[in-house]
């Protein structure tokens, strides 16, 4: 079932004739596809056997729905003319994002002040910003340094039983543990970075995997220390430099010392900025960075390991650095995370999540920091927006992840300025760049 | 020493599916060089099919004998195989070409497609299998402890070495085995001199997803579950089992295999099942750290 070439000399009733086959090939693979995963489910009886119920009508209907769409889509893939090309298209965009980016930074400043918008919109404000934080930490280790890491959340999950065990048995103020977190996730990044230094593409992905699941395993069975699969509850919520967000109105709280009326929300508008002041800290230093040395020679590291070390750079502290930092900023969001829950466990640092967060980094487009904001909002709010049918929505996610890779492989926000130029600026489409080489 | 025995025993039945979908891994690893991430789950589709097919066959009342689990494992392994030809139809052979990540990317996305499909479809509950093969050959006695070969592991011992057999044979013998191992060498030089080199990586992935199949069919027999998520932790086992081994290499993802099967039982048995997925993950590690081409594996020399 290869797609039909674009040949315009083609008739319409011979394109037509074209996709009809093609359709009916596509149909007769899903039929196999669904046959049997679909039309034969396997339920299980209140005896604890296993019975079959057969459901004839969805394989009907999804086959139906492929030989529509694959019609559909071959007839018009088959009169698609050849694409303008894509310079006055890049320089649009790059106008369009200069703009961009300030526009949605000021939103996101008044967002919580914005007429209609109420707890939930807040709380979903919350998850979005955590994502684009960790997304725009993960953009430091795999988008400028390259390596790619599979095992992000594990530092995210260093960083939230960090706050939570010092919280615990010591008794530190979220203010005090926030840093703590950031450097033990930190000390783990260059921990776990030594042993891979070596490793390159996509040994490093399923070595920095496994990491992230053996943490994960030991935060599970090690039930002394935390809880293991019940997790560790009750984890003090943040106060505002020391004024509890209390209900109570008195005058040691955020509400009574500033003589306001006590509200819940205050303390969800509290953690809205806190979060976005780490988000925009992230962003802050990777932008700043990338300008120093230590950020060339990442970039330099990404482009082309041999030659940069050929150059005299030192690969192993410029890939511990990356580590470290992306860590480091992995552990802030893990603190933050564990003081808006208030309730951690290992089920929230699972092998999806790193797989959420590197999906943002690259379907935002390695390297470019609107694109991640951008990639977090739709990825997240578009889950959001698919609650309802709460089954289908992992399904959508991972088929959004193939589709997106499909159509436009370098991210939504697909063009990689050079952070340094010399001379005239001169920009290349991504497409032109295989490899990263250009 | 008769426990020590029986553990060799499970280990090497355990190890002989890792086996067959670590050969998976490293085939595709060697044509088309990416972690084909989606097929830990193609063996979890594999091993649902059979479960189908195995309720199919005992409602009509023909799951008897081995001819009944002879045709489970032909079923399973064609309609797994039209999985695997999908999963590369649709999410690799786009982005042939395309930069490093955008196929691994792309398999993640498809494992999770993979995954939730079957849990909309199948259910998201554990499907308990009663145990369709039992009793075995007694080897030894020591005390009250028995040590069984079963005649599950002899199925499983006896389908994986006639399927490898037959996969052997294929790469080593046939016209399609040489122009998968010319691709492996050299994608562009290969399709010069005519090999159709999609058709090829297609049929790499068929060939991998029926011998997945196969290992989900044994694993749903031998252990008795089936439930969407089964692939991914056996997934990395594998695949640790084809980097062990040295991946590219078809005999090292065998022995690979058969090496985690041996030391996850092991270190069950003697140290703790709570952390025996952090020691076969801890043998990933070591083994890229200080063996990176692994046990079989050749030595590889990037030109600059």
């Amino acid at each position: 079932m290869t797609a039909p070439a674009a040949v315009p000399a083609l008739g319409i009733t011979a394109r037509l004739r074209a996709a009809l086959v093609d359709a009916s090939k596509a149909t007769v693979v899903a039929f196999g596809l669904f046959f049997i995963m679909v039309g034969l489910r396997t339920d299980v009886s209140p005896t604890g056997a296993l019975f079959l119920r057969t459901r004839w009508l969805d394989v009907a209907l999804l086959c139906a729905a492929v030989f529509v769409s694959r019609l559909a889509l071959a007839l018009w893939l088959g009169r698609r003319k050849p694409e303008v090309g894509p310079a006055w298209q890049a320089a649009a965009l790059s106008r369009a994002g200069l703009l961009f980016g300030p526009a949605l930074l000021a939103l996101a400043l008044i967002l919580p002040f914005v007429p209609g918008i109420g707890r939930y919109e807040l709380d979903l404000g919350i998850l979005v910003l955590t994502y684009v934080m960790l997304g725009w930490g993960l953009n430091i280790v795999v988008g400028l340094a390259g390596l790619l890491d599979l095992g992000y959340v594990a530092f995210y999950a260093v960083g939230a039983y960090a706050y939570a065990l010092l919280a615990q048995y010591f008794g530190l103020s979220f203010w005090i543990c926030l840093p703590l977190a950031g450097i033990l996730a930190a000390f783990w990044g260059v921990l776990l970075g030594f042993p891979v230094l070596r490793l390159r593409g996509d040994y490093l992905a399923i070595v920095t995997l496994a990491f992230g699941e053996i943490i994960r395993i030991v935060l599970l069975n090690w039930v002394e220390l935390t809880g293991g699969p019940n997790g560790i509850s009750g984890i003090p919520r943040p106060t505002f430099f020391g004024l509890p967000f209390s209900m109570s109105g008195g005058p040691q709280t955020f509400a009574g010392f500033f003589g306001l009326e006590p509200s819940p929300s205050h303390r969800v508008i509290f953690l809205y900025y806190l979060i976005l002041a780490l988000a925009l800290l992230t962003n802050w230093v990777a932008i700043r960075i990338r300008r120093q040395p230590i950020g060339r020679a990442w970039e330099a590291l990404r482009e082309d390991e041999i030659a940069c070390r050929a150059l005299g750079i030192n690969i192993t502290n410029t890939k511990l650095t990356a580590f470290a930092l992306g860590a480091m900023f992995a552990g802030f969001a893990g603190a933050f995370f564990a003081t808006r829950q208030a309730f951690i466990s290992p089920e929230s640092f699972t092998f999806i999540e790193s797989a959420i967060i590197l999906a943002i980094v690259v379907l935002g487009g390695l390297g470019s920091q609107i694109g991640i904001a951008v990639a977090a909002i739709v990825m997240i709010g578009g889950f959001e927006l698919f609650r309802d049918l709460d089954e289908y929505r992992m399904l959508v996610f991972g088929a959004a992840m193939v589709v997106i890779m499909v159509l436009r492989p370098r991210g939504l926000v697909g063009s990689r300025a050079p952070s340094v130029l010399l001379g005239e600026q001169r920009r290349i489409d991504a497409r032109f760049v295989g490899e990263g080489r250009g | 020493m008769a426990y020590a025995l029986q553990q060799l025993i499970n280990g090497i039945s355990l190890g002989m599916i890792y086996g067959l979908i670590a050969v998976g891994y490293t085939m595709v690893y060697g044509i088309i060089g990416m972690i084909n991430f989606a097929h830990g789950d193609i063996f979890m589709v594999g091993a649902f099919v059979a479960l189908v097919a195995i309720l199919m066959l005992m409602s009509g009342d023909l799951m008897h004998g081995p001819a009944a689990i002879l045709l489970v494992l032909v079923i399973s392994m064609g309609f797994t195989a039209l999985y695997g030809w999908t999963v590369e139809r649709i999410a690799y052979r786009p982005l042939r070409g395309s930069f490093r990540l955008a196929p691994l990317i792309s398999a993640i996305g498809m494992s999770i497609v993979l995954q939730n499909f079957v849990q909309v479809s199948q259910g998201a509950r554990v499907k308990p299998l009663e145990p369709q093969l039992v009793g075995g050959i007694e080897l030894m006695r020591d005390g009250n402890f028995v040590v069984q070969l079963s005649y599950m592991q002899i199925l499983i011992i006896v389908s994986t070495l006639t399927v490898l057999t037959v996969f052997t044979w294929l790469v080593t013998r046939t016209a399609l085995g040489r122009a998968m191992r010319a691709c492996e060498q050299d994608r562009k030089m290969a399709s010069l001199i005519g090999i159709n080199t999609d058709r090829t990586i297609s049929l790499a992935f068929v060939i991998g997803a029926a011998l997945a199949a196969v290992a989900g069919t044994l694993y749903l027999l031998r252990y008795g579950i089936a439930d969407f998520f089964m692939g991914f932790i056996v997934g990395v086992k594998a695949f640790t089992a084809a980097v062990l081994g040295g991946i590219g290499s078809l005999p090292g993802a065998v022995l690979g295999g058969l090496l985690i099967g041996l030391i996850e039982t092991f270190w069950s048995a003697y140290f703790s099942v709570q952390y025996k997925d952090v020691a076969a993950f801890g043998i990933l590690v070591l083994a890229l750290v200080f063996l990176p081409t692994g046990l079989l594996g050749r030595q590889e020399v990037e030109k600059v």
